[in-house]
């Protein structure tokens, strides 16, 4: 179901990777003032956006999770919250090494945008064991749903709130693209944009292809044993994805680990 | 010392090249580590289909039970 597609996706995925890295190294001029260094922000900047945008899109998916109690809304969310983290990382140490480059320091303490961003990163990294710590599976979803909604409205706020600083070193990068940034810089920076989307829904579509094939499994597996009570899902953060015979149906399947 | 490293002018190549590719390996060596996670799971799955395709051989005349009334 999330598989179909999935080849031809990560093959334009590459491709465009391929195309920004090397736009972006052997195209795009270096910047007058941070000179090479200015590198490193066709990759953290895409990125941050991307992890932002992917944790909205979790807030989103739950609302239809909690409308209309369809497990695989709640899954969407999952895996979406789970790979922003990812990508969040990559932010954080991206960020961390271009503020050493560029500051002299790894990390600013009285520079909001930084913290507000590891803020939103904490916030989310309790998404897990929040989940773990709730044993009944409708439950779990039920307030994992919640939380994703309410963070996910929390990163927009965030983001507006941080803009609207006045004490800050970190550039405002979406304010200068229209208005300073170089022709070349912009095309490398749109194209890098576009690359680490489609790297986010490549990995979010392979993830949800493989839970929903652990889920499928499951429930062949109870079939062919004959015992519906049989291998029921440990307790695990993961969601219970509703599998029937046709791909999406009412029995309870874990697609727990 | 922040201030002092934005008032200077372009910062030289040499120095610059070493962030740069921090930067690019540690999000690439990410995506890796996550394509490897993801890669053992694809294995477990191969591994269970496996299980379940010896579970429906050992099965005696499973056809014959679905079709019966």
């Amino acid at each position: 179901m999330y598989g179909k597609r999935l080849r031809p996706l990560a093959l334009t995925t590459f491709a465009a990777l391929t195309l920004t890295l090397v736009l972006a190294f052997f195209w795009a001029p270096n910047d007058a003032n941070q000179g090479f260094l200015q590198k490193i922000f066709y990759l953290h900047v895409p990125l941050a956006i991307v992890t932002l945008c992917g944790f909205v899109y979790a807030g989103l998916a739950a609302i239809a999770h909690l409308r209309t109690r369809d497990s695989r809304w709640d899954m969407r969310s999952y895996v979406a919250i789970h790979l922003s983290l990812v990508f969040g990382v990559a932010v954080l140490v991206s960020g961390s090494i271009w503020a050493k480059g560029s500051w002299g320091v790894w990390w600013d303490w009285s520079e909001p945008t930084l913290v507000s961003f590891l803020l939103v990163m904490l916030l989310y990294a309790t998404y897990q064991p929040l989940r773990f710590a709730i044993e009944d599976p409708e439950r779990q979803a039920r307030y994992a749903s919640v939380f994703a909604i309410t963070a996910g409205a929390f990163v927009p706020i965030n983001f507006v709130i941080v803009r609207l600083s006045t004490a800050y070193l970190h550039p405002r990068v979406l304010g200068d693209i229209s208005a300073n940034l170089p022709g070349r810089f912009q095309v490398v920076f749109y194209l890098s944009l576009v690359s680490m989307a489609l790297l986010w829904i490549t990995l979010w579509r392979y993830e949800m292809t493989s839970k929903h094939a652990s889920a499928q499994l499951r429930a062949l597996k109870r079939l062919l044993a004959g015992d519906e009570d049989e291998a029921l899902p440990r307790r695990s953060a993961v969601p219970t994805l509703s599998v029937g015979a046709g791909g999406a149906g009412s029995s309870g399947v874990g697609a727990a680990r | 010392m922040i201030a002092l490293h934005l008032a200077l002018l372009e910062i030289p190549l040499h120095q610059a090249v070493p962030y740069v590719a921090a930067a690019y390996i540690a999000f690439f060596a990410l995506i890796l580590i996550y394509l490897a996670i993801m890669s053992g799971k694809l294995s477990r799955i191969e591994r269970e289909l496996g299980e379940l395709t010896e579970l429906a051989a050992r099965r005696p005349g499973s056809s014959e039970e679905h079709d019966a009334p």
